[in-house]
């Protein structure tokens, strides 16, 4: 053979083994994809009811593992997240002054601060200066994996575990949870069943609170399982874990915690959602309680006007039951938590943030415009919502000053308690949407409908103070 | 036979063989069919297959139908083109997420749409059908070959709820 045919061959046989390795590349890739969609997880290790540690879960779902361990990230969006120094979250009300002196008499005016990411909600709670007054252990039902705790305390029975939390202090409740070994946040089992992986709520407050909800007669268009079991059979209490569709699970396992709430030693934790859950709904519920130790229900006492204020948590899932989203059956996690893709397998995402973080897989499965277009929309519906906030701001702030004055000038309780009912009206619907976040966006047009009640009761409460003034003349 | 031509022969027989083999495991013929279920082969397409399956259409038109051009060769042109782009992004997984129709495949659907509706539609349709502000049928019925965009199909509330 001649030195080139030699060569010839030569080349052929390096052609013949690149295609091959290529055909073999994608052979392997074709497999690869074929074995996902076969198996979607691997069962490694068997999990529990009282494996708190979501890193024992992440053996046998390490995606979902992967991606919840990424609230520990910091994000930020302009009206949420942590802005702060890697540390601690900025404080709100040194941004907000107002916020700080409508809190004036309350522990949310000495520490208040920017959210976090899922991952640092127990340690973001043991650090809190609010912890310089007194707190409860009920604290611990949102903060932590704190469900075997209440199994302990209650002899097995959750609920008389949950029942009893109360009265013990925070310092006291979280120093068993500790030593109990299920000091985690937020985990796995809070939200899946550990034998067949299915949503379920686990919550006694919300168990007990959706059952109120459903027994009272709020129309309920976005939860269409409540409006079945009351057509149908109202003998048992609604049971959201057997009744609830997938699609209302996917928001009920958020509304365990995500929600209006009093949490304080003076009565078990406790949802307003016996009337509905507008903000109107929830503040007649208040209205109707009675506190253990007598008179009408209130968070605190304003320390300058002497008004008996409710104080609003985080209403999100009140908020959003009132928004177009949920009337078309657009649950929590469809925005909160969105299908990703993972090769040929579909993981939904556990790094739970803001919608705005993510816009092609929250927003655009739906809504089919470009990034930036349905980035503009909501930055519109928000400034709206934030302007029409530091307006209600503003005028609560008047109305406080026209109280001082007419305290000054020796104005009584009696004169007084128009001007501080209006108070108590005005910063109910301001907190709803300062203390909910979403700046508005849950629901905009009831966020600025109740911004909007706000400015007119604060206003009011102005014109009642100085009608107070003048009679103390 | 030359040894080289022996040697020749076998590798492209392996190469034959390994490329036959990864056809046949990749279900390469199914892609020639028109059965909806090699639409999902590769799993993307599986909640677009659901939807279709439980929207209105899914009794008078298959994939194909609506995506594919009617004619012998736009039609296998089309399927090249797509399959082309299909496997490419699925084998370096680097697509847009969500995946969205492409222009030149929004035409050929628009096309089928009239192909059946045609008769009852001419009247809406003059002027030019590729102007960027021409009528699109899917533009209004969007829920009509994949159903509701959201939730598990659609429900019907017991109640409208009303403002007190």
């Amino acid at each position: 053979m001649n030195r080139k045919t030699l060569l010839g061959y030569g080349a052929v046989v390096v052609v013949v083994s690149g295609l091959s390795a290529l055909v073999t590349g994608l052979l392997m890739n074709i497999y690869e994809r074929k074995s996902e969609a076969k198996n979607p997880y691997v069962h490694l290790v068997e999990v529990s009811e009282d494996d708190t540690d979501p890193a024992k879960w992440g053996v046998n779902w390490p995606k979902q593992y992967e991606s919840y361990q990424l609230t520990a990230l910091a994000t930020r969006t302009r009206f949420g997240g942590h802005g702060g120094s890697e540390a601690l979250p900025e404080q709100k009300i040194e941004r907000d002054p107002w916020l700080k002196r409508i809190f004036l008499g309350y522990a949310f005016s000495i520490d208040y601060r920017d959210r976090r990411g899922h991952a640092y909600m127990l340690s973001d709670q043991e650090e809190t200066k609010r912890l310089s007054k007194p707190q409860t252990g009920s604290c611990l039902h949102c903060h932590a994996s704190v469900m075997p705790l209440y199994r302990e305390l209650g002899g097995g029975d959750a609920m008389a575990g949950f029942k009893a939390s109360y009265q013990l202090s925070y310092q006291e409740m979280n120093a068993r949870l500790h030593a109990s070994g299920h000091a985690h946040p937020v985990s796995c089992v809070d939200c899946h069943s550990a034998e067949t992986m299915k949503l379920r709520v686990t919550r006694p407050g919300f168990v007990k609170a959706i059952q109120a909800l459903a027994a009272s007669e709020a129309p309920l268009p976005h939860l269409p399982s409540i409006e079945r079991w009351r057509a149908t059979n109202r003998q048992a209490p609604y049971d959201p874990n057997a009744l609830a569709s997938r699609t209302e699970m996917r928001s009920f396992v958020c509304g365990q915690c995500h929600v209006e709430y009093y949490c304080s030693s003076a009565m078990p934790l406790e949802f307003p959602w016996s009337k509905g859950l507008r903000a109107e709904d929830l503040e007649a519920h208040w209205n109707g309680v009675v506190l253990p130790k007598g008179g009408r229900f209130f968070d605190f006492k304003h320390s300058e006007s002497g008004a008996e204020i409710l104080k609003v948590q985080h209403p999100e899932f009140e908020l959003w039951s009132q928004g177009i989203h949920a009337r078309s059956g657009v649950a929590c996690a469809d925005c909160h938590m969105p299908y990703q893709r993972d090769g040929a397998t579909k993981v939904s995402d556990h790094w739970v943030r803001s919608p705005l973080l993510n816009v092609n897989r929250a927003c655009q499965t739906c809504h089919h415009s470009e990034e930036q277009e349905i980035l503009a929309r909501v930055e519109v519906i928000q400034t709206r919502n934030f302007n029409l906030l530091q307006r209600a701001g503003q005028a609560l702030v008047d109305q406080l000053d026209a109280i001082q004055a007419a305290r000054a000038a020796g104005a009584g309780d009696e004169q007084l308690q128009p001007t501080r009912e209006l108070q108590r009206q005005a910063q109910w619907r301001l907190d709803f949407v300062a203390a909910e976040n979403s700046m508005g966006f849950h629901a905009p047009q009831e966020a600025a409908r109740l911004l909007g009640e706000a400015v007119d009761l604060a206003r009011q409460g102005q014109v009642a103070a100085l009608k107070a003034k003048e009679a103390g003349r | 036979m030359t040894i080289g031509g022996a040697v020749i022969a076998a590798l492209s027989g392996a190469l034959l063989g390994l490329g036959g083999f990864t056809f046949y495991y990749g279900q390469g013929l199914s892609y020639f069919s028109r059965d909806p279920a090699a639409c999902v082969n590769c799993h993307i397409m599986q909640p677009q297959f659901d939807s279709w399956q439980k929207a209105s259409h899914h009794t008078a038109a298959t994939c194909a139908d609506c995506h594919l051009p009617h004619d012998f060769l736009p039609k296998w042109l089309s399927k090249a083109e797509n399959g082309f782009w299909h496997s490419q992004g699925f084998t370096l997984q680097d697509f847009h997420e969500p995946i969205f129709i492409r222009q030149r495949n929004q035409r050929v659907l628009h096309d089928n749409c009239l192909n059946c509706h045609g008769p009852l539609v001419h009247e809406l349709l003059a002027g030019a059908t590729t102007d960027a502000d021409a009528i699109s049928c899917v533009h209004c019925h969007r829920s009509a070959g994949h159903g509701e965009a959201v939730g598990l199909g659609k429900y019907e509330p017991l109640s409208s709820r009303k403002e007190p």
